[in-house]
């Protein structure tokens, strides 16, 4: 990787520029609890027990603190993912057999910059590389499933032992789903335009030569354009936080979707199938109905049904899969999902 | 100049787009343009990251949205 010397002066602003915004960082995620403390309860003189008092303030700390963990988590995963490439994953993958291949493609699939926007390009690239169905199949699952946005988020608001779940659980069904589609043979699902596809000129690497400073200004870009595109999920998401938090009776959700009840796991992922939402926008959603008394099993499932089973990814996957192979792909990934659920439910409780 | 922009349509692909319509009339050089929006055909050029940037049938940029400034810089080299 080359990293330009760049001249004093310059270096001097760039991460002088960023230690300062790093420093407004943690200064405003330290006062932001004080901070609407005395708003709403001093200023406003709202009592803390009151339901209105608790879901304000509610609102405003969460989205505050939400904000700021996306920011920050954005713009690290960003500048450090600008150092990998899918032109290198495919590199690394190439002549791998089943098995080690679906482990590797599934932890490629986490670290690998990648937009469900380019999953067709990357499926023809990797297949046309001679790169097994089953195991292109892993990495395809992994990288929305394993997301670091919701590693970071899960972080911040639910602690490390949450969070190591979450990533256990989204890479071994990338790895067993990827490996079963394999086993079913799935190339004679895949359009024969996919095999046929001949690949002209030069590879161009996506992150091979940047500076720095273009590492920086992609994380800021990318910070700006996420936030756009999610700041409806996470108003909606931390109003229903604040409205559950403050007028839902704790005891309603744990009567009616406790860890005991069989169908809780189905029902989450068949209201999550169909919702599509990046890891982001619904984070906020599963931490209000945390605090509501829901299990932390069904809501890991509810998530990633959210972000790992789209119908516009589907559409998209339609040019090159035939649809049993959209069938079986979505089967297979949703019992991974409802099978997680339940085992953490078990193992929580 | 024969400029292509590959991509299916995402927020990104719009970005590139104007950047390097931006980038081209600050050069002041005559182009065309032409989206390119048919996965199999971006994935022939080898491309498995939108958006794509394709001068001259060249591949100059793949997977990211480089500065209005670094486009024209690579466009003059093209």
């Amino acid at each position: 990787m080359s990293v330009q010397v760049a001249p004093a002066h310059p270096g001097l602003r760039r991460w002088g520029g960023l230690g300062l915004a790093a420093l407004a960082w943690f200064v405003l995620y330290r006062v932001n609890l004080p901070f609407w403390d005395w708003l709403i309860y001093d200023v406003f003189g709202l009592d803390p027990d009151s339901a209105l008092g608790s879901s304000l303030h509610f609102f405003g700390y969460d989205l505050v603190k939400i904000g700021l963990l996306l920011v920050g988590i954005i713009f690290v995963v960003t500048v450090l993912r600008s150092f990998m490439s899918i032109e290198r994953t495919r590199a690394l993958l190439g002549g791998r057999r089943e098995g080690v291949g679906n482990v590797m493609a599934a932890g490629l699939g986490v670290i690998t910059p990648f937009c469900s926007c380019s999953a067709v390009p990357a499926f023809i690239g990797f297949v046309s590389a001679g790169i097994p169905i089953g195991v292109t199949m892993s990495f395809l699952i992994a990288s929305p499933l394993v997301n670091e946005i919701a590693i970071g988020l899960l972080l911040g608001m639910f602690g490390i032992g949450p969070t190591l779940l979450y990533v256990a659980a989204g890479l071994s069904i990338a790895i067993i789903a990827g490996w079963v589609l394999g086993r079913l043979h799935a190339e004679r699902w895949v359009e024969p335009f996919v095999f046929e596809t001949r690949l002209r000129g030069e590879i161009v690497d996506s992150t091979a030569g940047l500076t720095w400073d273009d590492r920086i200004a992609m994380g800021r870009e990318e910070v700006a354009t996420i936030l756009r595109k999610i700041w409806p999920y996470l108003l909606v998401g931390i109003g229903l936080g604040a409205v559950i938090h403050g007028w839902v009776p704790t005891d309603f959700f744990t009567t009616y979707a406790n860890a005991d009840n069989p169908l809780g796991v189905v029902v989450a992922v068949g209201i999550g199938v169909p919702l599509y939402s990046n890891a982001a926008g619904v984070m906020p959603l599963v931490q209000s109905l945390y605090g509501a008394g829901l299990p932390m099993g069904t809501l890991l499932a509810f998530m990633m049904s959210v972000v790992a089973l789209s119908l516009p990814e589907m559409i998209l996957l339609r040019r090159v899969l035939k649809p049993q192979l959209i069938a079986a792909f979505i089967a297979v990934v949703a019992t991974g999902i409802v099978a997680v659920g339940y085992t953490f439910n078990l193992v929580l409780a | 100049m024969k400029i292509k922009i590959l991509g299916p349509g995402c927020a990104n692909c719009a970005r590139l787009e104007q950047r390097t319509q931006e980038a081209i009339s600050e050069l002041g050089v005559e182009a065309d343009f032409e989206k390119v929006t048919d996965p199999a055909e971006i994935a022939s050029y080898g491309i498995m990251r939108t958006p794509g940037l394709v001068v001259d049938d060249r591949v100059l940029v793949s997977g990211r949205v480089p500065s209005t400034r670094e486009i024209g810089e690579l466009l003059q080299k093209a």
